[in-house]
């Protein structure tokens, strides 16, 4: 699955500019993924600075670091690292995202392998990647050890895994479920299956068992008031970030 | 991703420089410099063409906040200033009548009560223009377009582009307007703006004097405006005062001696003989807002996005928090890879700033209509408020920070750090 036999066909573009449109309105159905796009950017970016010794004042701090996008999207994550300087591979499951991705991705200047593919895919064509973020999908997979096993095997020695998901609790039940999906709307409902969620410790547990070693982990936590998200040394309540590596050969 | 039919359709663009600066002004001119030493490619545009001061006095001059100072000292203007500037190391805000002299309760600030040194500097525009356009030229980073007016501006996938008068095209990722009340740049984006008209006229000139001011500034509150005294290097002070806009035309077409002669009573004997030093000026007042400091890919500092009443000097330095506030907004996400010319990037600007340049005008005008007033009561309740915060040292203290600029979420150019 190249994203080179991803033809375009231009009477198609129209269309997929209206959805990466749509992916990149800041005020549309994506709105609550853009408000944690830059806390989510800040954790990831400083992790993988501190874990390859870069500094992120220069130009291009993440020359030389390929990058894998699990769950990519629109690009919301893979255009930043791209932009940093990464090599970086969006991956996607859904293959309406990809021709969407590589559009806006096209208009932003940026160069960008974006794949109609999962994890267990890439993992099989022995794929190696020095970072793989990992973000708001492991809960709606089917079996998240299998996933993070396929994960852990995409890393090189000495690599990175930056992997987000929900907390399971009442509060998060409250919060993800009835907040998001029902009374704001931010997520059409039935996004989440709640069952599915997995706490800090589980996803620790599962994370150890793929082989990988977890380094840190911090709390999303939304303030009301200033009406943006925050990193949480403690708050892991109902969204979280962890980073993980793989231990050196 | 070798897709040549792909390649046809969309092709990569490559801009001019990742920002666009309209206006080479103080602000201007400023943030080209810090974005330039952040790692910024910058073209800045100015409409006037080169000039090559005479050294000379003028008359002009700017009272600059500690936090503004902080600002220069980190871009590396504040060095070549230092020696000319004259530091504020005491403000003296009192009430009084022309003829009558300053009321006994005076609002005294005294920089030893804040930790942070001089409460302020003064320093003149023959000194302060010449070296930050020295530094511009010198800098590699930004491409000076002086002459050059713009005509039309639009936003392209990935960026803006501004045509000049000569019919050149430039792009960036992000244009900054910081052309003044009149922007271009504001009108071309479809800000509208509201403000009115105070039908004040602001006199500014500039003194020598026989005694020494020992670096204090003072403020006196006229029943026709206000009136500072600001101190100069050496035993000179520039004095910004505010009259009813027809008898302030009257007074500037007075010849100097005349025009001394309705000065001199304003504020008494103290510095001892006084004469002109420069030229004289008039602003009549207005506040304006533009009604949004941001678009897409576009953002307004500066005068371009408020013009509020000089009554406590705060033009300048509201530029530069603009300045600093915008510098830090886009540095730090552009060191998260995200696109800096996107309005929820720009938005975190315009919040950071909005809710301090709209309380400044409120607070201006409403400090500026209470003291301009005959009414005796209210005049003894101004007395007594003041004497009231007088002997509250804490109070005082938040006053003289106010006006320092140091509260609030100060951002990190304004601490003296840079980003």
């Amino acid at each position: 699955m190249q994203a080179s036999e991803t033809t375009v066909d231009a009477g198609e573009v129209a269309k997929f500019e209206a959805m990466a449109a749509e992916w990149w309105d800041t005020e549309g159905k994506f709105k609550p993924l853009h408000m944690l796009n830059p806390c989510r950017l800040e954790y990831i970016c400083a992790q993988i600075a501190a874990e390859f010794g870069r500094t992120r004042d220069g130009k291009s701090p993440f020359a030389g670091l390929r990058i894998l996008d699990i769950g990519c999207g629109g690009g919301l994550l893979a255009e930043p690292m791209a932009r940093l300087g990464a090599e970086v591979v969006g991956a996607d499951a859904a293959a309406g995202n990809i021709p969407v991705a590589e559009v806006h991705a096209e208009q932003s200047g940026l160069e960008i392998d974006y794949r109609h593919t999962t994890a267990e895919a890439l993992a099989a064509e022995g794929e190696q990647f020095d970072v793989v973020l990992n973000m708001e999908v492991v809960e709606h997979v089917a079996d998240p050890a299998a996933y993070l096993a396929a994960c852990a095997a995409l890393l090189k020695p000495g690599g990175l895994m930056i992997c987000s998901t929900l907390n399971r609790n009442p509060k998060s039940f409250a919060m993800a479920i009835v907040g998001a999906e029902y009374v704001m709307r931010w997520l059409p409902k039935g996004t989440h299956d709640w069952s599915k969620f997995i706490t800090p410790d589980e996803l620790f547990d599962l994370i150890r068992g793929a082989g990988l070693e977890p380094v840190d982990r911090k709390g999303f936590v939304f303030n009301p008031v200033l009406w943006k998200w925050k990193l949480s040394e403690r708050d892991l309540s109902v969204n979280y970030v962890t980073a993980s590596t793989k231990p050196a050969e | 991703m070798d897709n040549p039919a792909r390649r046809r359709i969309f092709g990569i663009m490559k801009h001019d420089s990742d920002i666009l600066i309209v206006g080479g002004g103080l602000n201007g001119g400023t943030l080209a410099l810090a974005l330039a030493q952040t790692g910024f490619s910058i073209t800045l545009i100015e409409g006037r063409a080169p000039t090559v001061g005479s050294g000379e006095f003028d008359g002009r001059s700017y009272a600059l906040a500690l936090a503004s100072q902080r600002l220069l000292k980190v871009i590396g203007i504040w060095e070549v200033l230092d020696a000319r500037a004259q530091p504020i190391l005491d403000i003296k805000v009192s009430d009084g009548r022309a003829g009558e002299g300053p009321s006994p309760f005076f609002l005294h600030f005294d920089h030893a009560e804040i930790e942070e040194g001089p409460m302020g500097f003064m320093v003149e525009d023959r000194h302060f223009r010449p070296v930050l356009q020295a530094m511009i030229e010198a800098s590699p980073a930004i491409t000076l377009r002086s002459g050059s007016s713009v005509v039309a501006q639009d936003t392209i996938p990935g960026g803006v582009r501004v045509r000049l008068a000569d019919g050149t095209d430039l792009t960036g990722q992000l244009l900054m307007g910081a052309d003044g009340r009149a922007s271009g740049v504001a009108e071309r984006a479809g800000i509208a703006r509201r403000g009115w008209s105070y039908h004040q006229t602001a006199l500014v000139c500039a003194i020598g004097h026989e005694r020494s001011h020992d670096g204090v500034a003072h403020q006196f509150f006229m029943p026709s405006g206000p009136l500072a005294i600001l101190p100069l290097h050496g035993n000179r002070a520039s004095i910004v005062w505010t009259e009813e806009t027809q008898e302030a035309d009257r007074i500037s077409n007075l010849g100097a001696e005349e025009y001394l002669e309705v000065l001199r009573p304003r504020f008494g004997d103290f510095l001892g003989d006084i004469h002109l030093d420069g030229a004289r000026y008039h602003y009549p007042l207005a506040l304006s807002l533009a009604e949004r400091f941001v678009a897409p890919r576009v953002a307004l500092l500066g005068d371009a996005a408020h013009v509020v009443h000089p009554i406590a000097g705060q033009g300048l330095n509201a530029g530069l928090r603009d300045v600093a506030s915008l510098v830090e907004v886009i540095v730090l996400a552009a060191r998260r890879g995200e696109d800096i010319g996107t309005i929820d990037v720009l938005q975190r600007y315009e919040q950071w700033r909005r809710f301090d340049v709209v309380g400044l005008a409120a607070a201006t005008d409403t400090f500026n209509r209470l003291f301009s007033t005959d009414n005796p009561i209210l005049r003894l309740g101004r007395d007594l408020g003041l004497g009231v915060v007088n002997a509250l040292p804490g109070l005082r203290r938040g006053f003289i920070r106010e006006a320092a600029g140091l509260t609030g979420e100060v951002p990190r150019l304004l601490q003296g750090r840079m980003i």
